[in-house]
């Protein structure tokens, strides 16, 4: 049973356990007392601003990175000053509803607590507070949990944030599939005490907890990677089914949700260099009813925990786990851990990812108001107080605000009598501007610098000036009412989902790109690499002339991502595993 | 050491008289050859030395030299006495008064004290026995004692030479007799302090040379030879070094603008301890200067005399006057001048002018009313410039040739006009890296880390009163001194102020500090100081006291040294259980047995 893992992914189907020497994360995930750490000892040390190294993985999994202001990161050094420490919280926020009094009390607390003073929807659905000193921590956690919001387990070997369409418009059949999603989401969350021990001063319980008992799903250790969860209501695909390892498509009948459709093993993140790791869609497992949803989250979850990689953490996502033991092994797995058989999916069709911006009416009666929110980052900046903005809508708004897997934000559930009012609002503080292009909308980048660790390249800084410039090519070849799914991620691990664009662009050094084509609209086809470390102009000149062959070369209304393969550009990625390095 | 025979026998001595050398020095210490070769350098250039053994008891008749002293002034003016003392003949005892047995007073016939004065009047650290045993009722008569004194301080201050003033005082109702009257300095003390002690000197020699048949010390030979590399290098001769470094120390967002200086002391041999002091020279700003020309509406090259040297009166405001601290008796003198009523009336009232004079440069008072002066009457009524002292940051044990600051730039709006210190903003600013600078070390052994490694010590700095500690670290380190060590510290905020930060989490990391506690006052809605962290430590504080531990304080004079010492005391009672006046009595034993040590400005 022994090999090694790199052996294992690229030879077909191999052991179900794979062994060898744990990978660190492992062992201070066993010696956390179930998330606690030390982390209260850190919270008194008042010589850093930052957490000592178990803890720094450790305060992920409730909902913190440790992160510091990269841009001053070498003056700090020479100022014999530690970087500036900060951490960045991603609330728990299933299915992104959030009520207008939760907003304005997160509204204050960015103001007031964190350094950038902005608060970022980003593409888990959620927001995230950047910019937040170790003082200031348990005050977020005690004022986030005075609005009924937490971030339990939205980072970290977990299962995170469980995202579901935003969809106000099906009304009733949003209404069901959102209430899935919070059961999923708490049904799969940690059961330890830690969070509420350490921030908000919980009462320690008595004695100490069983090993076995307190974490049934999820286990003493944990799982071996971060999981990410869906439900989708099609034909929407705003939450990108493939970039997530466990996916429920809302099947419904006569207008009522009955069952799901279940795809597992999503993912986007892969590493430069490495040829064992890359994008992978998830595959079909079947049709449940809805009584045996549960009860299938469980076992995806118990099957990946107990089958994942946990020597190589590079190959420890449920992608693959399912490219390793094969895809059947693991479906049997599930549905004998689930008592069930799958039965044949049912037919369905994703036809959109992006939000329908500007006025829709509902199913109801009530009226939706989706704001492009570029980027996702709600800041005041002289002439565009966004962040204002939304806080004055929702001192006022009865309904509720939906933030979406594409970093914007729904007004949701107007009164016909309110519209005027709202839209008045939006419009003097800039939330809504009817001269924004399609292609604006069409575009996504996530964080990167200066907070994100990770980061590589710069994203969220970088593309509104190169959306103009991009939209500076579709007019030149006449092409202004048309646009291309264009996304830039920092690294390669995904946030941005460039791995499910028409265009992707991932950050492989300061001003330097790997760019990718041949995604689709649908969100169904990951696209391959075309060039390799193009700098900025590099990429307008290879979209200039990718453009240009595309305004004359493609049959009638074919998308971008389409023509390029056909046109032979590029290759189909059909199975990420075989062909997406090739 | 010496060159080898065959050379010698060539172009110097025979062989004879090279054994006969040999023979006599074979026995020398390092430092006694070290003597010798001065002493012969000296000699091959014709120098007349009166020289005694030093085995020649102590006679009757001593002139005893004693100093208080907090930054090292009036030690240094009490050395140099001493020394011109004793190359008249005269037979010397030199002491810092917190060396010298209080009691002891009533043995000696010639006394000559140099005595600072702290801020509110109080007497410097190593003063306060002396200053209190005088004055109280256990004090003996002193009928038999002549005595001067001389008197270092600040106008700008109420009690300005007070504790000067309290010896004379002291001594004159204890029916001691003045040899000559007291003389008050300001800041720029040098001329006075000169004029009086030539002036003591030959009076004294003139009631002393009879009864003096010998001397105790043999004036050190001076020509020629350097007895201890980079010792000739003094305030007035100081070392011309070089700035090597200037860096930011507090983060973009600070309020405030702290350098960590780094200057290179080459081949000087210049040697310093940790705790020692570095004075440095500076020239005013040359803009700052066109202004206040022009405010004056004289001219820049019109012709001034400053101590018996011509030099254009630019040049003078440059270099030799001081134009960035206002002395009240300029306020006094530009109201006179002016007649403005605002200034007359401020004159009339010194707390008010002191506080005035605090915020208001040279220029800012010039503008404030209008006069007519001539170059040179404005030039008589301006101090001349002093060398500012800055505790040194660096123990030579790390950082070798070069010589370490922390040096806050003092800056300040006036009717929108930025304001600068001369000397902070000199170095911080407007000298380039590679530029030179004048410096001197100044000793100061008020303020040393315990000869034992093994013991303990509690550093209190915040802000740039952290820079000794920087220096006591190292040396700890250097000389991989056991003994624990525990830091406070404070400013405003912990993200842009917390000066030398990665160095303390180093320390902390090695285990070399064993506590470091924070005091920011503007994170949180209350503000929060050294002392309140120390009363929060009180009982730890105690046991480490009661421990051996040394006690250091550091940094700003007027109130963090007193809110400390104030807390010090508060803990000494509770945890000692003693009353306040015991728990006071507690501290000065420290201080006395120098355990703690000040360093406050």
């Amino acid at each position: 049973m022994t090999t090694t893992n790199k052996e294992t992914v690229l030879t077909g189907p191999g052991p179900l356990i794979v062994e060898g020497k744990q990978a660190d994360n492992e062992r201070l995930k066993a010696e956390s007392n179930f998330l606690r750490g030390t982390i209260v000892d850190d919270l008194k040390d008042q010589t850093t601003g930052g957490f000592t190294a178990d803890n720094y993985h450790i305060i992920r999994t409730h909902g913190m990175y440790q992160q510091d202001d990269r841009d001053i990161r070498t003056e700090r050094s020479k100022q014999k000053l530690e970087p500036l420490h900060n951490v960045m919280l991603r609330a728990r926020m299933p299915g992104g509803i959030i009520k207008p009094e939760q907003w304005l009390a997160i509204d204050k607390f960015a103001q007031e607590s964190t350094s950038y003073g902005s608060i970022r929807l980003t593409t888990r659905q959620t927001f995230q507070f950047h910019g937040v000193l170790k003082p200031n921590i348990k005050l977020m956690h005690q004022t986030l949990n005075s609005i009924g919001i937490d971030s339990i387990a939205t980072a970290g070997d977990v299962n995170r944030n469980v995202l579901c369409t935003s969809n106000p418009i099906e009304s009733e059949l949003h209404q069901e599939a959102y209430e899935w999603a919070i059961k999923i989401s708490e049904h799969l969350l940690p059961n330890t005490r830690a969070y509420a021990e350490i921030w908000l001063d919980g009462e320690k319980l008595e004695g100490p907890e069983g090993k076995e008992t307190v974490e049934p799903i999820l286990g003493s250790n944990y799982l071996p990677r971060k999981f990410k969860t869906t439900v989708v209501i099609p034909p929407q695909n705003d939450i990108d089914v493939h970039a997530n390892d466990l996916n429920f498509i809302a099947i419904a009948k006569d207008g009522k949700l009955v069952g799901f459709n279940v795809l597992v093993g999503g993912g986007l993140a892969m590493t430069h260099g490495d040829k064992s790791t890359y994008p992978r869609k998830a595959d079909d497992f079947g049709y449940v009813p809805l009584a045996k949803t549960l009860d299938v989250a469980t076992a995806v979850v118990t099957t990946q925990r107990d089958w994942g990689n946990r020597v190589n953490r590079k190959n420890a996502k449920t992608k693959y786990t399912l490219d390793r033991v094969g895809v059947e092994t693991f479906k049997s797995e599930v549905e004998k851990r689930a008592g069930i058989t799958f039965e044949t999916s049912r037919p369905y069709e994703f036809t959109e990812r992006g939000d329908r911006i500007g006025w829709v009416e509902g199913f109801d009666g009530k009226h939706h108001l989706a704001l492009f929110i570029e980027n996702g980052r709600l800041l005041d900046t002289p002439g565009k107080p966004l962040k204002s903005g939304v806080a004055e809508i929702a001192k006022i708004h009865q309904g509720d605000f939906r933030m979406t897997a594409n970093q914007n934000l729904i007004v949701a559930g107007v009164a016909s009598e309110d519209k005027a009012q709202i839209e008045a609002i939006a419009r003097e503080y800039g939330l809504m501007n009817d001269t924004v292009s399609k292609q604006r909308k069409d575009s996504m980048a996530c964080v990167a610098f200066p907070t994100c660790p990770l980061a590589m390249a710069e994203a969220e800084r970088y593309l509104p000036g190169f959306v103009t410039d991009v939209e500076g090519i579709l007019a030149k070849h006449n092409v202004s009412d048309e646009s291309i799914i264009l996304r830039v991620t920092g690294c390669p691990n995904g946030c941005g989902r460039a791995m499910l664009a028409e265009i992707g662009l991932v950050g492989k050094g300061p001003g330097k790109y790997n760019m990718h084509l041949g995604g689709n609209l649908a969100g169904t086809r990951v696209p391959k690499m075309y060039k390799e470390n193009l700098s900025e102009q590099d990429i307008l000149d290879e979209m200039d002339a990718l453009v240009g062959r595309w305004s004359t070369e493609r049959t009638s209304n074919e998308a971008f991502g389409d023509f390029t393969i056909r046109s032979g550009i590029i290759a189909e990625v059909k199975n990420s595993k075989r062909d997406f390095h090739d | 050491m010496l060159p080898n025979q065959q050379n010698l026998q060539k172009t110097m001595l025979d062989a004879e008289q090279l054994t006969s050398l040999q023979h006599s020095i074979g026995s020398y210490s390092p430092l006694q050859l070290a003597w010798a070769s001065g002493y012969l350098a000296a000699k091959s250039e014709g120098a007349s030395l009166s020289v005694s053994p030093s085995v020649v008891a102590l006679p009757a008749a001593t002139l005893t030299i004693l100093f208080g002293s907090q930054t090292g002034n009036a030690k240094g003016v009490a050395k140099a006495l001493a020394a011109q003392a004793q190359a008249q003949g005269l037979s010397v005892d030199l002491k810092s008064m917190s060396d010298f047995k209080p009691k002891s007073i009533k043995n000696i016939t010639h006394l000559l004290i140099v005595a600072s004065t702290n801020g509110e009047g109080e007497a410097p650290d190593d003063a306060i026995a002396l200053h209190e045993f005088l004055a109280s009722k256990k004090a003996p008569k002193l009928e038999n004692l002549q005595y001067s004194v001389l008197a270092l301080g600040d106008t700008s201050y109420e009690f300005f030479c007070q504790t000067g003033k309290d010896f004379d005082e002291s001594l004159s109702k204890l029916g001691a007799k003045q040899i000559t009257p007291r003389v008050d300095c300001d800041v720029d003390y040098d001329a006075d302090a000169t004029a009086w002690s030539d002036t003591i000197i030959t009076k004294a020699k003139a009631l002393l040379g009879s009864e003096s048949t010998a001397t105790n010390v043999v004036a050190m030979p001076t020509a020629g030879a350097t007895l201890v590399a980079g010792a000739q290098y003094t305030k007035q001769a100081p070392y011309a070094a070089e700035l090597s470094l200037s860096q930011k120390i507090t983060g973009r967002d600070s309020a405030k603008d702290v350098r960590h200086i780094e200057i290179d002391l080459a081949e000087s041999g210049i040697t310093y301890q940790a705790g020692d002091a570095l004075g440095v020279w500076f020239e005013n700003d040359t803009s700052l200067v066109t202004e206040l020309i022009a405010a004056l509406n004289l001219s820049a090259d019109e012709k001034v005399e400053i101590a018996g040297t011509s030099l254009s009166f630019a040049e003078a405001l440059t270099s030799t006057l001081e134009i960035t601290q206002t002395a009240v008796n300029f306020i006094s003198f530009w109201a006179e001048q002016s007649q403005d009523k605002d200034l007359l009336a401020l004159s009339e009232d010194k707390n008010s002018a002191r506080q005035y004079a605090g915020n208001h440069q040279i220029v800012d008072v010039v503008k404030a009313a209008s006069a007519t002066v001539t170059a040179q009457d404005f030039a008589d009524a301006l101090r001349k410039i002093t060398p500012r002292l800055y505790s040194i940051a660096s123990s030579q044990a790390e950082a070798e040739e070069e010589v370490h600051l922390t040096v806050g730039l003092v800056e300040y709006h006036e009717n929108d006009q930025l304001r600068s210190g001369g000397a902070s903003s000199f170095l911080g600013k407007r000298l380039e890296e590679g530029g030179t600078v004048k410096v001197f070390i100044e000793h100061n052994d008020n303020f040393r880390l315990p000869a034992n490694g093994d013991t303990p010590v509690i550093m209190i700095g915040p802000g740039t009163g952290i820079a000794p500690f920087r220096a006591f670290m190292q040396e700890r380190e250097a000389t991989a001194a056991s003994g624990d060590n525990w830091l406070f510290f404070g400013d405003q905020t912990f993200t842009q102020d917390f000066l030398y930060q990665v160095e303390w989490q180093g320390y902390l990391k090695s285990g070399l500090l064993t506590n470091l506690d924070l005091a920011f006052s503007r994170d949180q809605a209350e503000k929060i100081y050294v002392q309140d962290r120390l009363r929060e430590k009180a009982s730890e504080i105690f046991a480490w006291l009661e421990r051996g531990a040394h006690l250091y304080i550091c940094g700003d004079m007027s109130r963090m040294a007193k809110d400390v010492e104030l807390a010090l005391v508060d803990i000494i009672s509770e945890h000692g259980k003693l009353s306040t006046e015991q728990a006071q009595d507690y501290l000065k034993e420290l201080r006395n047995a120098k355990r703690f040590q000040k360093d406050v400005y």
